[in-house]
């Protein structure tokens, strides 16, 4: 279980969080939605420590990381997997060595048994034959999904994906929904996935979370958050959502609907 | 106010960066070695630098041969040139022409290569992934510029005695033989090490400041972020270096009183 605890953010006096609270719950796969700019990459950042917050507590199965030395911080990053938005592959080396770094650096695998797991973690994500190629060689699409076999390569139990199918065809899009879906149904995997791709968004979420002007504004389970009248988030999820999502009653989507069709 | 403002910043920067060296101090003596990493790092710095270092020190000591032997003759001591190229070289401008070289040379290139990183979010990545960015990064390059330093100090030297040499013998009336012989009597053990510990000093520095001015670039300072970094990077460390070159002077030679 991880807990946000009021949490404040600002960068040079711009305040980005506002005292934002939030709970991720053990083996659900929470989507946290929220304008662009409105903090999540941040708040992403603030969760695993890489950013400090100016004020609030982050917890992680009752512990208070800001109150953790170097080592113990370290000990619960191996449990995690992070995919950054930007997918912040190591440029100076090849894809296997990125995909292997943590093996490398935690483990004393052998070089054949972690090939094994680099070709396998590929192959997760729909990529093969790229092992030797440098992120430069890459589209845009498939350094995600490397920066995507990356952050499975240690098994993590709790991962963070940081737009996952932005920038991917639908159908490699599809697939990367269902391989989170596997991870949370097959190994319990606690996933915290920000996106603005509505599809994807209810094809996975178990819970979502609304953000706006750096404060948790709506938190649910999807049927919860399809029937949340907010107005920001109905239109946030109009505008976003499939169709058969928003044919679900919802009185006040309906209205919506009606207005968007006329 | 502007003024104290940026006294403030200045001197807040200062302790940061010797934070880093601190840690990096630390991070030297945890296991494990890394000893891929460093062999990199010492072929990068070492060998990329030895053919502008040879070049340097060889231009470096054909002047001071010539301008030491106009100098002296004056006072009819133009035998003494050899000395005086001698001396200076060995306790003064070989490592300092090798430090200049290098901190152009390897010091900007570290502040680029780790603010690129940092902007990239590649640093962020490492930390996130369990390694320590400064055991990972920093220590490879600051032993990589401790120990190369005075390696490529001594042949810089080298090339700065033989450019002597050469520019006096070939120019004046000076006997090529009398030349080395006064080298070698005036070349003393205290004197080599003076050398060394300096090189070594301005090793460190120059990766201490690279690295730090690499770190201290925030997440949102862009291409024009790493480009400031790397111009900064490498006016302190020749800043650092003298500074550093008269502190030196000053205890070795006035303090513990060395010749
Ligand atoms: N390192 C930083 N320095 C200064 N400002 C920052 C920094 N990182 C983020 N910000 C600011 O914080 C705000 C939130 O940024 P963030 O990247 O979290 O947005 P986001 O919700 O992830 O947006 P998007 O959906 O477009 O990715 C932005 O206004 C941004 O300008
Ligand atoms: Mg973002």
């Amino acid at each position: 279980m991880i807990l946000v605890k009021n949490i404040w953010k600002n960068f040079g006096g711009k305040s980005v969080l506002n005292g934002l609270s939030l709970e991720i719950p053990r083996g659900e796969t929470l989507v946290i939605m929220g304008r662009s700019g409105c903090g999540k990459s941040v708040l992403l950042k603030i969760i695993t420590g890489l950013l400090a917050a100016d004020a609030g507590e982050i917890w992680f199965d009752g512990t208070e990381i800001s109150q953790l030395n170097a080592k113990q911080l370290n000990a619960i990053r191996r449990k995690i997997g992070m995919l950054f938005q930007s997918a912040a592959l190591f440029d100076s080396m090849t894809v296997a060595e990125n995909i292997a770094f943590m093996l490398d650096q935690h483990t004393k695998l052998t070089h054949a048994e972690m090939r094994k797991i680099v070709d396998e973690k590929l192959s997760l994500v729909d990529l093969e034959g790229v092992q030797e190629l440098r992120p430069a060689e890459l589209s845009g699409g498939m350094r995600k999904r490397v920066g995507l076999a990356r952050a499975l390569a240690f098994n993590p139990e709790v991962i963070f994906y940081d737009e996952p199918t932005t920038g991917l065809d639908p159908v490699t899009c599809n697939e990367i929904n269902q391989l989170i879906r596997d991870l949370h149904e097959k190994l319990k995997v606690t996933s915290v996935v920000v996106t603005h791709d509505m599809h994807s968004a209810f094809s996975v979420a178990t819970r979502m979370a609304m953000i706006h002007e750096g404060k948790q504004i709506a938190y649910g389970n999807p049927d919860e958050i399809i029937n949340n009248d907010d107005p920001i988030l109905q239109q946030f999820i109009l505008f976003g959502a499939p169709d058969q999502i928003l044919n679900m009653a919802n009185p006040v989507l309906q209205e919506f609907i009606g207005k968007r069709d006329r | 106010m502007l003024l104290k403002n940026r006294l403030h910043n200045t001197l807040s920067e200062i302790g940061q960066a010797w934070t880093l060296f601190f840690q990096t101090l630390v991070q030297i003596f945890r296991p494990p070695l890394q000893f891929d990493l460093l062999t990199k790092q010492l072929l990068l710095v070492g060998f990329n630098s030895l053919a502008v270092v040879l070049v340097s020190g060889f231009f470096t000591g054909m002047v001071l041969g010539i301008q030491g032997y106009i100098q002296l003759k004056p006072f009819a001591v133009e035998g003494s040139v050899a000395r005086f190229v001698c001396v200076s070289v060995v306790k003064e401008l070989g490592p300092m022409i090798t430090a200049f070289v290098l901190a152009g040379r390897i010091g900007a290139s570290i502040t680029a290569e780790l603010s690129t990183m940092k902007v990239t979010e590649q640093i962020d990545a490492l930390e996130v992934m369990g390694t320590n960015p400064v055991k990972y990064l920093v220590v490879p390059r600051f032993l990589a510029c401790a120990i190369m330093l005075p390696t490529l100090t001594i042949f810089s030297t080298f090339a700065g005695i033989a450019g002597g040499f050469i520019a006096v013998v070939s120019l004046f009336d000076v006997n090529g033989h009398f030349f080395l012989l006064e080298v070698q009597r005036n070349l003393f053990v205290a004197s080599v090490l003076v050398s060394l510990i300096k090189a070594t000093s301005f090793g460190m520095a120059i990766a201490a400041v690279g690295c730090y001015k690499g770190f201290s670039i925030s997440t949102a300072g862009g291409a024009e972020g790493v480009g400031t970094a790397t111009t900064g990077s490498a006016v302190i460390s020749l800043i650092a270096i003298l500074v550093l070159d008269f502190i030196l002077n000053h205890i070795l030679f006035n303090i513990l009183g060395w010749v």
